[in-house]
């Protein structure tokens, strides 16, 4: 941690150095969110006005990331800046810092409602007595508050007004259209709410149980009562033991898991005899943090929730 | 119920018993070939061997996808054109065959991590090196069976000229019985069972059980018919040991295959009844006597 912490701070010195305060104009179009997601809302509410960047691109983990001098550079120009909040990067408010940015900041996470940052359990509590995972794949803490909250679409509805607001604010002239962005955005995402809940609606409640290696869906499965466990035994280390394959599997028979969505770890031949044995089905990818590249299959949100639904539903159906 | 450890995980996992047949079944064909390799100062042509069907692993794995087929006829091409070429070298040159055979791995190892690394994002290094002994499906197993049979037949086929070939290459050559054309053979053998054997424990892993039960089973017999037998048990006490404490200890299985192998190893080195440490401490007084 500490060495992770000096490289930030002589990176961020050095982003510093290479942005000279009084040499970058500011841009009055030029609109920066932290990461891929919160980029595809300010483009829906505002991509008429503003030029929109991110700093954490598409298919890029926002979790490790480490600030270049071009990102700092980016923010000295900016005149908004957009960020999730909740501690999920962590690393932005010091380059806020670092950058000399002078715009507004906007935190699309505001007056939202929280669920507790879980250690690694199941997404919301049923009273069942789980045993908690071992071994995690993508184990990171954020504090108290679980950060994802745009895998749910009715709180992202709220994040795409809340940053509406903010730019509405901060630019009275384009307030109107900022506005009319956001509810045309909005409109869509509760469509997009709706679609989700159809496609769970032909699958029992007790069958929708998935394991994945991801903890960042909470807050969608507790929109749509889908049960997240994490993975119990499997770690990311380069070849499992039988143990470990042994534990998952007596974990999915023993929680009837309907479905098992873990990218890092074991290979994709011992989750097939995972699958085999225990009657769960392997699912494709989700998309967690971050879009997918524009010829992916997860390149604007929308198109992610569809995407992710689309998998957990195809492997819960069997 | 003293076994029940020793059982269970057996009996409850599937995936478990498929690991064990398929070790069991390369530990029929494996180590004969080993014992071979020993007896004809080939100890680490299994090594080289099982570098040099990475490349053509890693090509099949991007052509044809992770498929079964695809990576065993990759791998199978390039162990044999590598056995070939280094020959071929060795006899044109004067090169020593196992000079030949080390450059020649060397470079097919560094272009299958090139080919891996380039090639299709599925496909993994470390699984392609280690392995999955876990992940052995119906398809893998049948194709370890398969060429575990062949490997036997062909073994007991060539048996006699092999023997001689091996202790002397001399008397056959004068006998009109080919010595290279056996050479050649044992040697497509020993790169057919490694890419069976490929598909259990990876390239690096492959080469433990054929090469550590066979070194350990000259301290057990005098003869290569029980040098055989005795490399035979060892490896298959090996696949067990290790699956059992890859499955209470909770360590990578093939690793764990391999160590075992190795433990039993040490232990015929310390303590066998022939040659072994022990052995020479007991006999050397009688002899001074």
């Amino acid at each position: 941690m500490f060495r992770r912490r000096t490289l930030l701070a002589s990176t961020l010195a050095a982003a510093a150095l290479a942005a000279p305060r009084a040499a970058c104009a500011l841009d009055p179009r030029l609109a920066v969110a932290s990461f891929s997601i919160l980029a595809d809302f300010l483009r829906e509410i505002g991509g008429s006005i503003l030029e929109v960047d991110s700093i954490v691109g598409p298919e890029m983990d926002a979790h490790g990331f480490q600030p270049a001098p071009t990102d700092a550079q980016k923010l000295a120009r900016a005149r908004f800046v957009v960020i999730n909040g909740l501690g999920f990067e962590g690393w932005m408010p010091r380059l806020i810092r670092a950058s000399g940015f002078r715009g507004r900041e906007i935190v699309a996470s505001r007056g939202i409602a929280t669920l507790k940052a879980k250690d690694h359990g199941h997404s919301h509590g049923h009273g069942h007595g789980h045993g908690h995972g071992h071994g995690h794949g993508h184990s990171h803490s954020h504090g108290e508050h679980d950060p994802h909250i745009w895998q749910d679409p009715r709180r992202a509805q709220a994040m795409v007004r809340n940053i509406a607001e903010g730019l509405a604010a901060a630019d009275q002239e384009a307030a109107e259209a900022y506005r009319t962005g956001a509810a045309r955005y909005v409109a869509q995402l509760q469509e997009l709410d709706a679609w989700v809940e159809a496609q769970f609606a032909a699958i029992p409640r007790a069958r929708r149980r998935v394991v994945t290696s991801h903890d960042a869906f909470a807050y969608y499965g507790a929109r749509y009562g889908i049960d997240f466990l994490s993975p119990q035994g499997i770690s990311t280390s380069a070849e499992p033991s039988a143990q470990q394959i042994a534990r998952l599997v007596q974990q999915i028979r023993r929680e009837r898991i309907g479905a098992i969505f873990i990218e890092a770890g074991a290979s994709p031949r011992v989750l097939e005899q995972v699958a085999a044995e225990s009657g769960a089905r392997i699912g494709g990818k989700l998309y967690a943090d971050a879009l997918s590249r524009p010829d992916g299959p997860a390149p604007t949100y929308i198109a992610l929730i569809r995407h992710n639904t689309r998998a957990i539903v195809e492997a819960l159906a069997g | 119920m003293l076994f029940e450890p020793l059982i269970s995980p057996f009996i409850e996992f599937a995936f478990m018993r498929r690991a064990l047949v398929g070790c069991l079944a390369l530990s029929l064909a494996a180590p004969p070939l080993g014992v071979f390799l020993v007896l004809r100062r080939l100890s680490l042509i299994g090594d080289a061997l099982g570098h040099a069907i990475l490349p053509g692993v890693a090509l099949g794995a991007t052509l044809g996808g992770l498929s079964l087929a695809a990576m065993s006829a990759g791998g199978l091409v390039a162990g044999l054109a590598i056995v070939l070429l280094a020959g071929l070298a060795a006899r044109g040159t004067g090169l020593r065959e196992d000079a030949s055979l080390a450059g020649f791995y060397l470079v097919a190892l560094a272009l299958g991590v090139v080919i891996v690394s380039a090639g299709s994002p599925g496909v993994d290094l470390m699984d392609l090196l280690f392995g999955a002994v876990l992940g052995v499906d119906d398809g893998a197993l049948l194709f370890i069976a398969s060429v575990a049979t062949l490997t036997l037949v062909s073994l007991a086929l060539m048996w006699r000229p092999l023997v001689v070939e091996t202790f002397d290459p001399g008397f056959l050559r004068h006998a009109g019985g080919g010595g290279v054309a056996w050479h050649l053979m044992f040697l497509a053998l020993v790169v057919l069972t490694l890419v069976a054997a490929f598909h259990a424990l990876g390239t690096l892993m492959a080469v433990g059980l054929m090469m550590l039960p066979a070194t350990g089973a000259r301290f057990w017999s005098a003869t290569v018919g029980g040098q055989v037998v005795a490399a035979v048990m060892m490896a298959m006490v090996a696949s067990v040991l290790g699956l059992v404490v890859s499955f209470h200890a909770d360590v990578p299985s093939g690793p764990a295959i391999v160590l075992a192998a190795g433990a039993l190893w040490v232990a015929g080195l310390l303590a066998g009844p022939r040659g072994s440490l022990l052995r020479q401490r007991i006999s050397r007084p009688h002899l001074a006597g």
